[in-house]
């Protein structure tokens, strides 16, 4: 159906949108360097505005795509009269034009949420944060509306039917993965903002920190749940079972996250010590940057995949010149602004703000050589120098030993004080632990396998080096006159979340190991009545048959999966699909899932004499890579929901915080 | 001052003791996984190295793949239509892969001039020829146009007939 008014509504709310952004980046930063209220409260009704009109924009895109209205060149090549409605909805991010439209509403929800949620934030404070957000904002709509604009239309020669959305993206990753990931690249523009309006002001004290953490940990929360997504999705949708391809789009998310976990720790330590003040601001900018540069890399069409839909130069030269400005004038004011406002303070070699420190450091090395990796082969190609490829060996062999190191001091992290903490004690409080880790991690390759395997040893016993001091931690905190149930619940929700984080991160940790040591991968050829054997159980070929789905044809096969001698068995379905609008084929995994063990059967190719090329896989613990992912993303937000974040502005002091409530130092 | 001088010291050298073994590790990995790419027009004038991992591409020459009836092994002809390579490969292709399409393969060229594939990507590229392929071309003396031209046709042909089968 052919609207006459929707897509232009949309498109007059876009500029509408970019005006407001324009006025909320200019007129509040200039009423703080002039001290003119009147100009600094542009700010919240501009912000409140933009968002509005954003929200109108993406309505108005959405509304399109809901009535297949093809004469929008947006709508005609992603979606397809015969594609489910709710596919149709997220269709909507399923491309460039409409993926950076998300992007800019999420910019403006971020921004409201600011406005919303920072009343006791000062004026001028309020102000500088939400003219940066304005500027951010101005760059990505003018990219919109110069370079991608989802509104334009196809007139006269209005297509009968969509081209249809990527089969790829026919499924429920789509609708949940980029917005989430979103989210997390976005929200980083608040900490930016934050960090920067503290660098304006001359005010680089403490209380920045304060404000800036929890929306910090959310966009943290947002961006992991995000990226374990994208690996789930990866996993079932791509037909071969992996999780993890170190390709560069996926690094372009793993890049701010490494610099965000970071920031969220660096961010403690300046709230909690007022030191690393200088650091945090870097580390902020840095992570904002990441995520600037990675939308830069997905949506230039530098790189070839899944996710660059076009191939436009002048996109890419805009974004560029945008991380170029953003970078540029951040590092300038820091390097400006930064050494006035620094400030020392002491610490001793054994302290958690020591053990921080490596942590930060660890993680910037991380981040460092994950983007070298990514960006050197990309730098060689516009030097003309050669096309060369960094295989996922390169990241491997760096980044699991330096992921090793990091767990070392993790285990060490909770149990030591700030400031300065006595060898004996944290040798007391972490010999048990790190010899009972020792122990199981030694046996349990022997009891789980019977054979001795060193990096599913060193994956245990780091994965029960990070948790069992925690645990001992927990044992001793929560002992409490009445009961331990009391005990715990004295602890803060800050706590409670750094525990939860550091499980998620020995969960995730225990997966891979296990399913990188221990699964199992064959390729076999099967006609009906074949049978394969494959870790205890047998995968029986029962039939093979085509069917007719809404927008495709499928060949599929059953199969019969018997475990052991057991008597039960279950049936697996897995198919290949052709959808028929763009004559695109598909692998349909048919997947059995299980805590302990996934299995995977996929439909490779037809070998044209009855039988066909298929894929079985046994994928021992492959669930915990993304339940550790989910566990992170509960402590951090569980973190925000911590008290001290919703006191009144008079005790917001650093000090007195932590004067008033020395329990909370743990956090 | 003094306690603080000394922290600095250690900071200092634990920041240096780490950048070094992040530097060491680094230049050893990307020195032992650099794959470098090449086309059959490079491959036969001898440029590849042998037995070691690259990367290939081309397109696949129509009427070459062959499977094996009894295995997963399957035999195709990788070109540029000015070379060709021979590309053996066991395992299943990825869904894309098809006569007259881009291919890069990842895998060790082996005495003899053929290629151990361990890796196929097929992509669909609208101008048939992947660019990597079409600059290779070009250097190499050739005008990629020609070439490409050549690879669309083919590409569509074996499309068009691929569409009728479907039809029936």
């Amino acid at each position: 159906m052919q609207t006459l008014m929707i897509p232009e509504i949309g498109h007059f709310a876009l500029i509408i949108a970019l005006l407001m952004a324009l006025v909320q980046g200019i007129m509040p930063l200039a009423g703080a360097a002039t001290r003119r209220p009147l100009w600094m409260a542009y700010g919240r009704p501009m912000a409140t505005g933009q968002f509005l009109f954003l929200a109108i924009a993406y309505a108005c895109l959405t509304a399109s795509y809901m009535l297949d209205d093809f004469s929008v060149a947006n709508v005609a090549n992603n979606s397809n009269s015969l594609l489910p409605w709710y596919y149709k909805a997220s269709a909507v991010w399923g491309n460039h034009e409409g993926s950076v439209l998300l992007w800019s509403l999420i910019l403006g929800a971020w921004t409201f949420a600011v406005s919303r949620f920072s009343r006791e934030l000062p004026r001028d404070m309020l102000a500088r944060v939400l003219g940066v957000m304005g500027l951010v904002s101005v760059g990505f709509l003018a990219f919109v509306l110069i370079t991608s604009n989802p509104f334009e239309r196809l007139l006269p020669n209005v297509p009968q039917d969509g081209a249809d959305l990527n089969p790829l993206l026919q499924d429920f990753g789509l609708i949940v993965h980029p917005p989430m990931l979103y989210m997390g690249y976005v929200g980083f523009s608040v900490v930016f903002a934050f960090a920067i309006a503290a660098l304006l002001g001359g005010r680089l004290d403490a209380a920045w920190t304060r404000w800036a953490r929890p929306w910090t940990n959310i966009a943290w929360a947002f961006l992991t749940v995000g990226i374990a997504l994208g690996s789930w999705w990866a996993y079932y949708e791509l037909g071969w079972g992996g999780w993890w391809f170190w390709d560069p789009v996926e690094n372009a998310s793993l890049l701010p996250w490494l610099a965000g976990t970071a920031l969220i720790h660096s961010l403690a330590v300046t709230e909690k010590r007022g030191s690393f003040k200088s650091w945090t601001v870097l580390l902020a900018i840095s992570t904002f940057s990441l995520s600037l540069m990675g939308t830069f890399l997905v949506r230039s069409g530098v790189l070839t995949s899944v996710h660059a839909f076009a191939n436009d130069p002048s996109r890419g030269l805009f974004i560029l010149v945008l991380l170029g400005i953003t970078v540029g004038l951040s590092l300038l004011l820091f390097a400006l602004r930064a050494p006035r406002v620094s400030h020392q303070v002491a610490f001793s070699w054994l302290s958690r703000d020591a053990l921080l420190l490596i942590n930060n450091i660890l993680l910037v090395i991380m981040t460092v050589t994950v983007l070298l990796g990514t960006v050197y082969p990309l730098l060689l190609d516009a030097m003309d120098l050669g096309k060369i490829s960094v295989g996922p060996p390169y990241f491997n062999a760096l980044f699991v030993p330096l992921t090793v190191v990091l767990c070392l001091f993790m285990g060490l992290g909770p149990l030591a004080r700030w400031k300065r903490t006595g060898g004996r004690d944290l040798l007391k409080r972490s010999w048990l632990a790190g010899l009972l880790a020792l122990i199981i991690g030694a046996l349990a390759p022997l009891l789980y396998r019977g054979e001795w395997n060193l990096q599913v040893s060193l994956g245990v016993l780091i994965s029960l080096w990070v948790v069992l001091p925690m645990v001992r931690d927990l044992w001793v905190k929560t002992r409490h006159s009445s009961g331990r149930l009391a005990g715990a619940k004295r602890l803060s929700l800050a706590y409670w979340g750094m525990i939860l984080g550091h499980l998620g991160v020995a969960v995730t940790i225990i997966g891979v190991t296990v399913v990188s040591n221990y699964a199992i991968d064959r390729n076999v050829r099967m006609g009906v009545g074949d049978s394969v054997e494959l870790a205890g159980y047998t995968f029986t070929m029962t039939e093979l048959g085509s069917r007719r789905g809404p927008n495709f044809l499928a060949d599929f096969a059953e199969i019969e999966v018997r475990r052991g001698d057991s008597q039960r068995t279950f049936a697996m379905t897995p198919e290949k699909r052709l959808y028929l609008a763009r004559g695109m084929p598909m692998t349909d995994v048919a997947l059995r899932p299980g805590l302990f063990r996934d299995l995977y059967v996929a439909m490779g190719e037809d070998l044209e004499d009855g039988s066909w090329a298929m894929r079985l896989q046994y994928k021992p613990f492959v669930r915990w890579l993304w339940l550790g992912g989910l566990l992170m993303a509960a402590g951090g937000i569980l973190a925000v929901a911590d008290r001290r974040y919703r006191r009144t502005v008079t005790a917001r002091d650093p000090e007195q915080g932590v004067a008033a409530e020395p329990r909370e130092a743990t956090a | 001052m003094r306690a603080k001088r000394k922290q600095k010291l250690f900071v200092i050298l634990g920041l240096v003791s780490l950048a070094a073994i992040a530097v060491g590790l680094t230049l050893y990995a990307l020195r032992s996984n650099i794959n470098l790419f090449f086309s059959p027009v490079q491959i036969t004038a001898g440029d590849a190295p042998l037995e070691r991992q690259i990367r290939a591409g081309g397109m696949v020459r129509e009427g070459t793949v062959e499977r094996d009836p009894e295995s997963l092994e399957v035999v195709f002809t990788v070109t540029d239509y000015v070379e060709d390579v021979e590309v053996r490969y066991s395992g299943i292709l990825p869904d894309l892969f098809r006569e007259g399409q881009g291919v890069v393969v990842v895998g060790e060229l082996q005495q003899g001039g053929w290629l151990r594939a361990d890796q196929v990507l097929a992509r669909h590229d609208e101008n048939y020829m992947p660019p990597e392929v079409a600059q290779a071309l070009e250097e190499a003396g050739y005008s990629p146009e020609d070439y490409q031209a050549k690879a669309a046709e083919v590409g569509k042909r074996l499309e068009a007939q691929n569409d009728g089968a479907r039809a029936n």
